[in-house]
């Protein structure tokens, strides 16, 4: 039975998910998650934060202590043999058979997925992937981005609707890991929906519609990407006098400025990541010339997603300090 | 879906088979040239000296049942034992585990696959053994009946093994600590009834006797113990492996965390 979702409805819910190890570790602690159809979903967080043991309870690898599953409308507990035929997995670690050509192991991975054989099908996955020259090639003789770009095809070959990619760029240079963020897009237009945990924050700003931020198992934030840089972004602006100020004008009392302790600079921190900070730091630069304050420099820098990702995480590990 | 994906099944079987042939040397050459071996020595060499037999039975031909069966326990044994370590040990279990795949397709395919590579070996062993003894069986159906089940029950204990291994050494230590001196002294080279009392009523409790036995009476039609005995005792093991892999794919123990 397929169920037919309107669109932007979730793909995944994910309520309560909890995994307690048997040491006692909590690996997820209360997660809830609703995943959009057709969107690329960057789940970031520091190592062991929880994002590969998420995939794992969602594809099945690992058996959650608490909380629901839901994907394409349905309990993943109850109906797992029908959902996972739809959802693929490209996992952290390059785990396959290394001994087996490339063509065979793709075909092979649509066999397991219980489809009937596809030539035609698995040579456009491996031309989309620039592997079909290398389709009677033994894995182990592939280069690292060649094994990845491997496992990438063998969990597109059973066509799923919703594909994890657990680092899919980890260890890979930085021309191909522009390659793959160029595949993940084509991916996502051929309307498979796409989620990827990732360390690179780089690669999140590049792809993603929409964050979530996980620490210690819970999840700190999900939102659009433009969202959270609109919320949580800041400028910051350091202006170089030529002559030292002993104290800051009145002018400027209205701004977030501070001045350093030589008064020869002046600080800007504020603005809301989307363009407030600079039409204040050109407003200030201008009152500077208008009362007749020269200044030889300006440092001026927007926080990326980056800065609200350690932020963030840096923000938690104080609190937990505290 | 239907609760049984003969697809998924097959692929699984038809991946396992090509790792065997793959591996042609080892897993298929090695135990048929240490099988001949033992023909060799035992079979033509020592059994040649032997006047009366075993049971009426000439002495080469009286070990060709044993020897066969020690073949089929170990390899069945180590086949699908590596045949789900090895993926467990690479991290390849991954893509099974989230596949939609059941225990019975898991079974079908890797324990399928692993009993008929020992059945592909009994073939082989036996048409081999006729270079160096002559030997008859009686009921051929059953020989091979009593292979196919002792294939099978033995690729469901491998499995077990495999799953239940952390290690390489583990993985060689039931078969080589356990199941081979079982079998030597189960009565693959002699009748249990030669042996003095306690050692008789000891024997008894080995249960590989009642394997080899239930198999020299497919060959000769002669056997130390009750065959309905060997037949319920390899069932009964055949049902308790598949019990326990149920409940290993139910609980998830040493395969998902």
């Amino acid at each position: 039975m397929t169920v037919h979702l309107p669109a932007m409805e979730n793909i995944l819910e994910i309520r309560g998910l909890t995994k307690t190890y048997k040491g006692g570790f909590t690996a997820l602690n209360g997660v809830d998650l609703d995943i959009r159809k057709g969107e690329i979903f960057a789940l970031l967080g520091p190592n062991g934060a929880g994002k590969t043991t998420l995939i794992g309870a969602v594809c099945g690898l690992v058996r959650p202590t608490s909380g629901t599953i839901q994907a394409f409308g349905e309990d993943m507990g109850r109906h797992w043999r029908r959902l996972r035929a739809r959802i693929g997995l490209v996992p952290q670690e390059l785990a396959t058979d290394m001994f087996e050509p490339v063509m065979r192991s793709v075909t092979h991975s649509r066999g397991l997925f219980g489809l009937s054989p596809d030539p035609a099908r698995i040579e456009a996955i491996l031309k989309s992937l620039s592997l079909w020259d290398k389709r009677d090639t033994q894995i182990r003789a592939l280069s690292g981005g060649m094994k990845r770009r491997v496992l990438i095809a063998k969990a597109m070959a059973h066509e799923p609707e919703l594909l994890f990619l657990d680092e899919p760029t980890a260890g890979v240079d930085v021309e191909l890991r522009r390659d793959m963020w160029q595949q993940i897009a084509e991916m996502r237009e051929r309307g498979t929906t796409v989620i990827l945990t990732t360390h690179y924050i780089e690669e999140a700003e590049e792809m993603a519609d929409r964050v979530g931020i996980i620490r210690q198992g819970e999840i700190l934030m999900v939102d659009d990407k433009d969202a959270i840089m609109k919320r949580l972004g800041r400028t910051e602006a350091h202006i170089v006098l030529t002559e030292p100020l002993s104290a800051l004008p009145d002018a400027f009392s209205n701004y977030p400025i501070t001045i350093s302790d030589d008064g020869l600079t002046l600080t800007y921190r504020g603005g809301d990541g989307a363009g407030q900070g600079k039409a204040d730091v050109a407003e200030i630069t201008k009152a500077l010339t208008r009362q007749g304050i020269d200044y030889q420099a300006i440092d001026q820098h927007e926080s990326s997603l980056e800065d609200i990702f350690v932020d963030l995480v840096e923000g938690g590990r104080q609190e937990q300090m505290a | 879906m239907s609760l049984f994906n003969a697809r998924s099944a097959g692929t699984i079987y038809k991946q396992e088979l090509l790792r065997a042939f793959r591996t042609a040397l080892q897993s298929i050459l090695a135990p048929v040239l240490t099988t001949s071996l033992y023909f060799v020595v035992f079979g033509a060499a020592i059994g040649g000296q032997m006047q009366h037999g075993m049971d009426g039975v000439n002495y080469g031909a009286f070990i060709v049942p044993g020897l066969l069966l020690l073949t089929l326990l170990g390899e069945s044994t180590s086949n699908a034992s590596f045949g789900i370590y090895m993926p467990r040990f690479t991290g390849a279990i991954y893509e099974l585990l989230s596949a939609p795949v059941g225990v019975a397709e898991t079974l079908a395919g890797f324990v399928g696959a692993a009993a008929t590579k020992s059945l592909i070996l009994a073939a082989i062993i036996l048409t081999t053994a006729t270079l160096f003894v002559d030997y008859t069986i009686v009921h051929p159906f059953y020989a091979l009946g009593f292979i196919l089940l002792v294939s099978a029950s033995f690729s469901l204990f491998g499995f077990i093994l495999g799953i239940w291994a952390d290690s390489f050494e583990k993985l060689s230590v039931v078969p080589m600590l356990i199941l081979m001196p079982l079998t030597f002294l189960g009565g693959t080279f002699y009748s249990i009834d030669m042996l003095p009392q306690p050692w008789r009523t000891v024997a008894l409790a080995n249960p590989v006797v009642y394997l080899v036995n239930g198999l020299r009476w497919t060959f000769y039609g002669k056997s130390d113990v009750s065959i309905w005995l060997s037949l319920g005792l390899t069932l009964a093991f055949l049902a308790a492996c598949v019990a326990l892999i149920a409940f290993i794919f139910r609980t998830g123990w040493r395969l998902r965390n």
